[in-house]
C-alpha cells in the first residue's frame, strides 16, 4: 500500500466495494446499480446497504430474476450514456449470462470499428467452502478472462477492491469483478482519501527470496498462511496478487520467478485449462532459464464442488497443501 | 418512403450480385421483400432515435440513414466500412444514425434496445429505441426477459417482430405456439399486428407506438407479417423442400410492397409512372457508384487486426 497522509480506517472486503460504488456515484450522475435484490436488502451479501437510501431507487435498481435480461439492458444501457454496475449474485450465474458479456459486451467496440463502447461493471463472486453444493460454489473467472474485449478483477484485500473498482467504474470497456464471499468480513487497512489502482499491475503482498508463489483473489490470504508456515522451515516465499487476470503484469511474474528460480500459481478456479495454466506458462516463457524446477500449479479439484464439509474442503488448495508444495519445490 | 424502399431492392439485388460475383467474404442475409417494415418503422423516427437490428438487417441500416457505399465497403470487408471491415454484414453499426449495431445472435439485441431506452429514460433526453427482430426470436428466453422489465419500468422501446415465416428453413407454425400477440399481451404490452407489405400502415403503426412511448407510456409490440423474397442467405437457392415456389411466387407478385405503394401512388395521383422510373433510375447510379466505391476501397493492414479490442 503507497503512503498516505490521509488517516487510514480499518475495513471489511464488503465496506470497502460499497465505499467505491457511493464515491464513484457521488462523483459520476450516470452510474448506476442493477441487479436482484440489490437496493433495500442490499444483496444476500449486505455489500450495497445503504446505497439505494442515498441514490434512490432510480439507481439503485432491483430488477426480476432475469440475469441475461438485465445484464442486456446493462449493455445497452452503457452503450448509451449510462456507466451500469450490474449485480450478479453468484459467479455461477455466468453460465446464465455469457452471450450477454461474451457475445454482446465484449465484441461491441471491435465489432463496431470502435464506435460504440460499453462502460460496464459486471460484480459477481467467486469462492467455494460456504457448504453452498455445486451451483453456489464455482470460481468461474478462466472464463471471461479467456475473450478478447473483457477486463477481469479479483481483489485480494479490502485496499484493493476499493481501488480496483473505482477504476472498473472508470474504465471504458466491460470489466467482470470478482469478489471472494468468504472475504466479505476481511478486514484490512484502507485510506479515507480518494485512490483508484491502475489494472494490469501485480501487488507484492509479501517479499522473499526462495520461491514466488503467484495467488489470486481468495487463495492470497491462502498463500500468506503458508508463507508464515514457511518461515519455520528455513523458506522466504514471495507472494503476488496479479490482483486483474487481464490485463496481467507479466513483468512482475516474470521478475520475481526470476529472483527465487521458484514458482508455484495457485487459484480458486479449476485446475485444469485453468488461470494456474496460463499464469504458470507466463513464467515458464519468460523465466525459463532462471528456473530450477517445473512452475507448480494448485487448482481447485477436477470435480462439481460437493456439499459435505470434508469434501468441499478438500477440493480446494489450503495453507498446508501450499507449504507443502513449496517445501517439495525448494527442497 | 417509395424511394426508400428502393434503394433497399436495389442494394440488396448487387449484394447478391457480389456474392454471385465471389467480390463478397462469407454470406449475407437479404431483406427483399421486407423493405416495407423497415421504412414504415423508421420513417416514424427522429434521427437520434436508436434501433437495433439483425443479421438480416440491412434495410434497417438504410432506412434509419446509412450510406450505402460504407455498407457496401463494410460487406467487402474493406477499412472504409461502418465497422472497418471488422463486422460485416451482420454487424452494421453507425453512431451517427443511432444505429447500435446488427447482432447476429437471434434476439441478441433485446437487451441493447431495452438498454438504450432504460438509459433514454434515466436521461431524459427523449430518445426512444426500435428493436427489430425476426420471428425466430420468439423462441429466445431473453426477449421475454426485457419485455417483461421494459413494461415493469415504461421504457420507451418498440419491439419490431418480423414475422417472414420462416425461422431459417423451417415455417414458424412448427416452432410457435399459441398466437404470437398473446405473448406481448401477457406483460400488458399494447401490441398490434400489421401487414408489414403495406408501408403506409406499417408507419401508421410505428407513428401510434413512437407517439405512446413518448409520452412515457413505456413499450409497444408491433408484429409485421411479411415475406423474405429469397432465402435464408444468399447460398439458400434450392427452397422446394421447406416452401413451395407457389407461395414464393404468389408473395412476390401480388404482395411486393414496392409495387403495392406504386400503384397507390399512381390511383392516388401522387406521382406518375414516369416520375417513379425516373427515381429507379436515380437509385439505381447511386447504387452502381457504391459498388465501385466499395469495390475500389482498401482492405484494412493486418496490424489493425489488434485495434479497438479495449476502447
Amino acid at each position: 500500500m503507497p503512503e498516505t497522509e490521509s488517516p487510514v480506517r480499518e475495513l471489511t472486503l464488503a465496506e470497502a466495494v460499497r465505499e467505491a460504488l457511493a464515491e464513484e456515484m457521488r462523483r459520476d450522475s450516470r452510474v448506476c446499480v442493477l441487479g436482484e435484490d440489490v437496493a433495500e436488502a442490499g444483496t444476500p451479501f449486505k455489500v450495497l446497504s445503504g446505497l439505494v437510501e442515498e441514490f434512490g431507487k432510480e439507481r439503485v435498481v432491483d430488477t426480476p430474476i432475469s440475469e441475461p435480461g438485465f445484464t442486456g439492458i446493462g449493455v445497452g444501457a452503457a452503450m448509451t450514456g449510462l456507466r451500469p454496475v450490474v449485480d450478479i449474485m453468484f459467479g455461477d450465474f455466468l453460465t446464465l449470462i455469457m452471450d450477454q458479456i461474451a457475445n454482446q459486451a465484449a465484441k461491441v467496440h471491435y465489432m463496431s470499428g470502435g464506435h460504440w463502447k460499453v462502460p460496464m461493471v459486471l460484480r459477481t463472486t467467486l469462492g467455494a467452502s460456504r457448504r453452498s453444493a455445486a451451483q453456489h460454489s464455482q470460481s468461474l473467472h478462466a472464463w471471461p478472462s479467456h475473450i478478447p474485449g473483457l477486463k477481469v478483477a479479483l481483489p485480494s484485500t479490502p485496499y484493493d477492491a476499493k481501488g480496483l473498482m473505482k477504476t472498473a467504474i472508470r474504465d471504458d470497456n466491460p470489466v467482470i469483478f470478482f469478489e471472494d464471499k468468504m472475504m466479505y468480513k476481511l478486514k484490512g487497512p484502507v485510506p479515507s482519501d480518494e485512490y483508484t489502482i491502475p489494472f494490469g499491475m501485480a501487488d507484492i503482498k509479501r517479499v522473499g527470496r526462495d520461491i514466488t508463489i503467484v495467488a489470486t483473489s481468495s487463495m492470497v490470504q491462502v498463500a500468506l498462511g503458508a508463507a508464515k508456515l514457511l518461515v519455520e522451515v528455513g523458506i522466504s516465499a514471495e507472494v503476488i496478487d496479479p490482483r486483474t487476470t487481464w490485463p496481467l503484469d507479466e513483468r512482475t511474474l516474470i521478475e520475481s520467478a526470476k529472483k527465487t528460480s521458484r514458482a508455484i500459481v495457485v487459484d480458486e478456479g479449476y485446475h485444469r485449462y485453468g488461470v494456474t495454466a496460463e499464469i504458470a506458462s507466463v513464467i515458464a516463457e519468460g523465466a525459463f532459464y532462471n528456473l530450477d524446477k517445473p512452475v507448480k500449479r494448485m487448482g481447485a479439484m477436477h470435480v462439481p464442488v460437493p456439499f459435505s464439509p470434508p469434501l468441499e474442503d478438500a477440493t480446494v488448495p489450503s495453507e498446508s497443501k501450499v507449504f507443502d508444495a513449496a517445501r517439495e519445490l525448494c527442497g | 418512403m417509395y424511394r426508400q424502399m428502393v434503394r433497399i431492392r436495389e442494394f440488396e439485388q448487387r449484394a447478391n450480385d457480389l456474392y454471385l460475383r465471389a467480390l463478397m467474404p462469407g454470406l449475407t442475409h437479404l431483406y427483399e421483400g421486407e423493405e416495407a417494415v423497415a421504412v414504415g418503422i423508421c420513417e416514424a423516427l427522429q434521427p437520434d432515435d436508436y434501433i437495433t437490428s439483425t443479421h438480416r438487417g440491412h434495410g434497417h441500416c438504410l432506412a434509419k440513414g446509412a450510406s450505402p457505399d460504407l455498407m457496401f465497403a463494410e460487406l467487402l470487408g474493406k477499412e472504409a466500412g461502418y465497422c472497418r471491415g471488422k463486422g460485416g454484414s451482420m454487424h452494421i453499426a453507425d453512431p451517427a444514425t443511432g444505429n447500435l449495431g446488427a447482432n447476429a445472435i437471434v434476439a441478441g439485441s433485446a437487451g441493447i434496445a431495452t438498454g438504450a431506452a432504460f438509459a433514454a429514460k434515466r436521461l431524459g433526453n427523449g430518445r426512444l429505441c426500435v428493436c427489430f427482430f425476426g420471428e425466430g426470436a420468439l423462441g429466445q428466453g431473453v426477449l421475454y426477459e426485457v419485455m417483461n422489465m421494459a413494461q415493469l419500468w415504461k421504457l420507451p422501446v418498440i419491439y419490431v417482430c418480423e414475422n417472414n415465416l420462416y425461422n431459417e428453413y423451417t415455417h414458424y407454425s412448427e416452432t410457435t405456439s399459441g398466437e404470437i400477440l398473446a405473448r406481448p399481451a401477457a406483460f400488458g404490452i399494447p401490441a398490434e399486428s400489421v401487414d408489414g407489405q403495406d408501408v403506409q400502415a406499417v408507419y401508421g403503426a410505428a407513428r401510434r407506438f413512437v407517439e405512446l412511448a413518448r409520452q412515457g407510456h413505456g413499450p409497444g409490440f408491433i408484429l409485421c407479417n411479411t415475406y423474405r423474397f429469397r432465402g435464408h442467405h444468399v447460398g439458400d437457392i434450392k427452397r422446394d423442400y421447406y416452401r413451395p415456389k407457389q407461395e414464393e411466387q404468389q408473395w412476390m407478385g401480388e404482395r411486393d410492397p414496392i409495387t403495392r405503394l406504386a400503384n397507390s401512388l399512381a390511383e392516388m395521383g401522387h406521382a406518375d409512372r414516369a416520375s417513379l422510373d425516373q427515381l429507379y433510375a436515380e437509385v439505381k447510379v447511386e447504387m452502381d457508384k457504391a459498388v465501385e466505391f466499395a469495390i475500389a476501397a482498401p482492405y484494412p493492414s493486418i496490424d489493425q487486426a489488434e485495434q479497438d479490442v479495449y476502447a
